[in-house]
């Protein structure tokens, strides 16, 4: 593209008094925020398209309240994000959406990092004034991952999207009308489902958490630590989330380099084998055909001499090492070395043909 | 990755996860991609979304069918049929390009003439692909600039790897979509670290970096830098360490985190290579079946107790953070090998991964631009040569490193599946979605434990209703090296005459009933086809 051809895609805006150029694609939304004004909004996630259905990301433009998340940025547009009127819409807004919410952030595992409470928060939000009839529903529970609270759910449409654009699975959609609207499986029975939880990475409020980590602690009294998933090749970048020397839960940052947020099953939920009863706790020697337990130094010892004893008898290439693909780079590097040098053949290899 | 390296020079994937979705043709071949590497499939809806097309050739109706523009269902075994097929195609239509096979590549002329009976007529009958979809494919694939192939191991285990990967290059070389941002070839590596362990050198053939014994220099370089004499003589590969273990030629051996008795073929003799050994140490997290042989067992510690490494498919180093106290007495196994180390007269000193880290770096120019301090945030991508380079993003910009790289002719001897009619089932083996390689983390997720516990054979309808069985009824499966019981799932999926079965399962273990004899280049094991007999079960084993 020439520079002329560029600019001619330029448009230029003013964002509440602020002179911006956007490129005629973006949204008002994306500009406003590209700029340093925060516009809240429930529905609109950046992994996925835009529906413009939660109304709290509405702004005046040219004088007219409309949604930013929907709206394209044009030339000379006058826009205003912060106005008496369209905070007070804006409020009504969220109000709404919590006249039909459980009060009982007290409770609920997404305290903290909730969106919905956010907003309440800052507008100040104790009593809804309006009033009226709520969703009750009975859990529907048949998965091992995920936890729904349908009473929490906005309508908001962020888990049917990207489970739909994303995911390409389509596992649930919005099913009935108006009051009785709610997210679902098809006919609200087969879960079609990959649990991979992306739907719980972009839920606004705690209408889907994971299962493993609800009543583990809340988020501010969790120690987190950036690091690599240890499942497949594709090496996701993950947090562990770790409390009493446990992992609770794991989560990706959204920005991050190799999988922008995204993860599978076994990366976001797989976690439980760390603390398994079943890890090996200290070194076996076998006597009399049984394994039974012994001190580092019995069992580096005997083991070195078993090797010294081979080695002097058959030669080094009597003897051989398996890596592993699944340790550092460090540890692999040091075991090949140790077969190298210490025992004296090239008789190392791992299973990346298997 | 070995056959990869024989033409290009180095064996990895040669484009990023985030050129991905800038892709306009996909070409999955051999690979379960939304199951076994479910982020990538990820990326490849995105480029989809942005119009490109998937094109899929498996014999198994996989999850990625239903995203792709062209499903291709070949028969077990005709990949490199089918691959040459297209490169015929791609030629009589004039889509090759002529100024990239004069620059960078050899022996054209002679692997033309082997493509003479690749007709599509001829790729019809030999791999039950329609000849219009052979054409179509090959067509599309060509017509684009940014198309890229994704292969696993749906290729490469097999008694003809080598070739199927070759023919593999042959198609990129010809069309010349390789070397550039989003077209090359993207072999999906299947564990965290295969990455990082093949680059640490824990191959038998080659130094740290992919740096082969054979060559005096290299020799005499890793000798100084270990100031200890090393033997000339490359090693024994995996499979023949089992195969020596019990002719008695091996007499010990060292595993670290692998559980070979459960992932290598022919489980019966692999046992037997391990119970004939005179001494087995077994280093792992848990008491593996390989662990339950051993004269001694090391308890180590899991990636989460740990710093460190590892490299990722896209050659990317990253950092693994310690985020927890270890379980009992586990100790970290660089701490474990150096402590052998010191008591087999052999000091190793260091004091933190980052210092072996740093070694390797000095070793291997391609790591040596990589820190710790450098990787803090994000991971780098090797080649790295100077502390200011940024990483390579994709391979091949400026050329081969070996120069110029050759056309291979992939003959194809068609009996790769042979007709028996006492086995006449094609069994091949893989992951499901759920669960990890031999299960031996996941397996225990009670989660999903609970949703994908149960091991099961996939069959066709018209193969069950042959045998008078539905779902979940069990059936005996057995190859010549032996039998396992397990539940059927009837589906689609699978064609007539061929069966699945997920390799995660140690109580109806693939392994069993998989062959070693690994007859290819690389020496991997054919484990994508096995001639199987499946039986229905009457009365008591039921």
């Amino acid at each position: 593209m020439s520079d002329f051809e560029a600019k001619k895609d330029l448009v230029t805006l003013r964002i509440n008094g602020i002179t911006v150029q956007a490129s005629s694609g973006e949204t008002v939304l994306t500009v406003a925020r590209r700029t340093g004004i925060d516009i809240p909004a429930l529905c609109h996630h950046p992994k996925i398209s835009s529906s413009g259905a939660c109304r709290v990301c509405l702004v005046e433009i040219n004088g007219v309240p409309m949604t930013s998340c929907t709206t394209h940025a044009e030339d000379k547009m006058e826009v205003i994000t912060n106005s008496p009127y369209i905070e007070h819409l804006r409020r009504d807004m969220i109000d709404l959406i919590l006249s039909d919410h459980p009060n009982d952030c007290m409770v609920c595992q997404k305290t903290g990092e909730c969106e919905l409470q956010e907003l309440a928060y800052k507008y100040g939000i104790r009593n809804p004034i309006f009033s009226g009839e709520r969703r009750i529903y009975s859990k529907k529970d048949g998965n091992p991952f995920i936890d729904r609270d349908m009473e929490k759910c906005i309508l908001c449409g962020r888990c049917i999207k990207i489970c739909d654009e994303v995911q390409g699975v389509g596992a649930i959609d919005f099913a009935y009308k108006g009051f009785d609207t709610k997210v679902c499986p098809p006919f609200e029975k087969d879960l079609n489902c990959e649990f991979c939880g992306q739907c719980v990475m972009v839920c606004p409020t705690g209408a889907l958490t994971g299962k493993a980590w609800i009543g583990k602690g809340r988020y501010w009294k969790i120690q987190e630590v950036d690091t690599t998933c240890p499942y497949c090749g594709i090496g996701c970048n993950i947090t562990l989330h770790i409390s009493d020397n446990r992992i609770v839960r794991v989560t990706s940052p959204e920005d991050s380099v190799v999988n922008k947020g995204l993860l599978c099953v076994k990366g976001r939920f797989g976690y439980e084998f760390v603390s398994s009863p079943d890890r090996l706790k200290t070194p076996l020697i076998r006597k009399d055909n049984e394994l039974h337990p012994a001190s580092w130094e019995e069992a580096l010892s005997y083991a070195a001499k078993r090797f010294l004893e081979i080695k002097e008898t058959h030669g080094p290439d009597a003897i051989a090492g398996l890596s592993s693909a699944r340790c550092t780079t460090e540890d692999n590097y040091l075991f090949q070395k140790f077969i190298r040098v210490a025992i004296g053949t090239n008789n190392v290899d791992h299973c990346a043909r298997l | 990755m070995a056959s990869l390296a024989t033409i290009f020079g180095s064996g990895a994937m040669t484009n990023s996860i985030r050129e991905i979705e800038d892709n306009e043709v996909i070409f999955i071949i051999g690979s379960n991609t939304k199951e076994s590497h479910p982020v990538i499939a990820n990326m490849m809806l995105k480029a989809r979304a942005k119009g490109a097309k998937i094109i899929v050739a498996d014999p198994r109706k996989i999850s990625m069918c239903k995203f792709s523009y062209l499903w291709l269902r070949q028969k077990p075994g005709t990949d490199r049929a089918l691959l040459n097929c297209m490169a015929h195609v791609i030629l009589e239509e004039g889509l090759y390009d002529q100024a990239f096979i004069d620059e960078f590549t050899t022996d054209f002329d002679e692997w033309n003439k082997s493509l003479e009976e690749f007709t599509p007529e001829a790729g019809e009958k030999l791999t039950g692909v329609p000849k219009e979809d052979i054409i179509k494919a090959a067509i599309t694939y060509a017509s684009s600039r940014k198309a890229a192939i994704y292969y696993t191991m749906g290729i490469t285990q097999h008694t003809h790897g080598t070739a199927n990967v070759n023919a593999i290059a042959n198609i990129a070389l010809l069309t010349g979509n390789i070397g550039r941002r989003s077209t090359g070839i993207n072999p999906l590596r299947g564990q965290n670290n295969v990455q990082g362990a093949c680059d640490a050198g824990c191959l038998p053939n080659v130094f740290p970096g992919y740096q082969r014994i054979r060559i005096p220099k290299i020799h005499k370089k890793f000798e100084n830098a270990w100031a200890a004499a090393l033997s000339p003589n490359p090693g024994l590969t995996a499979p023949e360490i089992t195969e020596k273990a019990a002719e008695g030629i091996i007499k010990a051996v060292y595993v670290m985190g692998e559980n070979p008795v459960l992932g290598d073929p022919n489980m019966g003799h692999t046992i037997k290579g391990f119970k004939n050994l005179d001494f087995l140490l077994v280093q792992d997290i848990f008491l593996t079946e390989t662990a339950r042989l051993a004269d001694v067992v090391l308890p180590a510690v899991c990636f989460a107790e740990k710093d460190g490494t590892f490299t990722n498919t896209e050659r990317r180093v990253q950092r693994v953070r310690k985020a927890l106290l270890p379980p009992g007495e586990a100790k970290e196994d660089s701490w474990i090998i150096a402590e052998l180390s010191r008591r087999m007269g052999y000091e190793m000193n260091y004091s933190s991964s980052e210092e072996i880290f740093d070694e390797l770096g000095s070793l291997w120019p391609a790591l040596e631009g990589i820190t710790y301090a450098k990787i803090q945030q994000r991971g780098i991508q090797w080649p790295c040569p100077t502390k200011n380079h940024p990483g390579t993003e994709y391979l091949y910009k400026s050329g081969f490193p070996r120069g110029k790289a050759a056309f291979t002719p992939v003959p194809f001897d068609r009996d790769t599946v042979k007709e028996d009619k006492e086995y006449p089932f094609v069994l091949s083996t893989g992951r499901n979605l759920f669960h990890y390689h031999y299960g031996s983390m996941t397996r225990r997720v009670k989660a999903i434990e609970s949703h994908a516990g149960k091991a099961y054979l996939e069959m066709h309808p018209d193969d069950a209703a042959k045998l008078k069985i539905t779902s979940d009824a069990s059936v005996k499966i057995s190859s010549r090296n032996g039998s396992v019981i397990v539940p059927v799932r009837v589906t689609e999926r699978v064609r007539q005459g061929e069966v699945f079965m997920p390799m995660h399962y140690a109580e109806a273990a693939v392994n069993i009933l998989t062959d070693e004899k690994a007859l290819d280049y690389s020496k991997t094991p054919g484990y994508k086809i096995t001639q199987v007999r499946v039986e229905a079960l009457i009365g008591e084993e039921k």
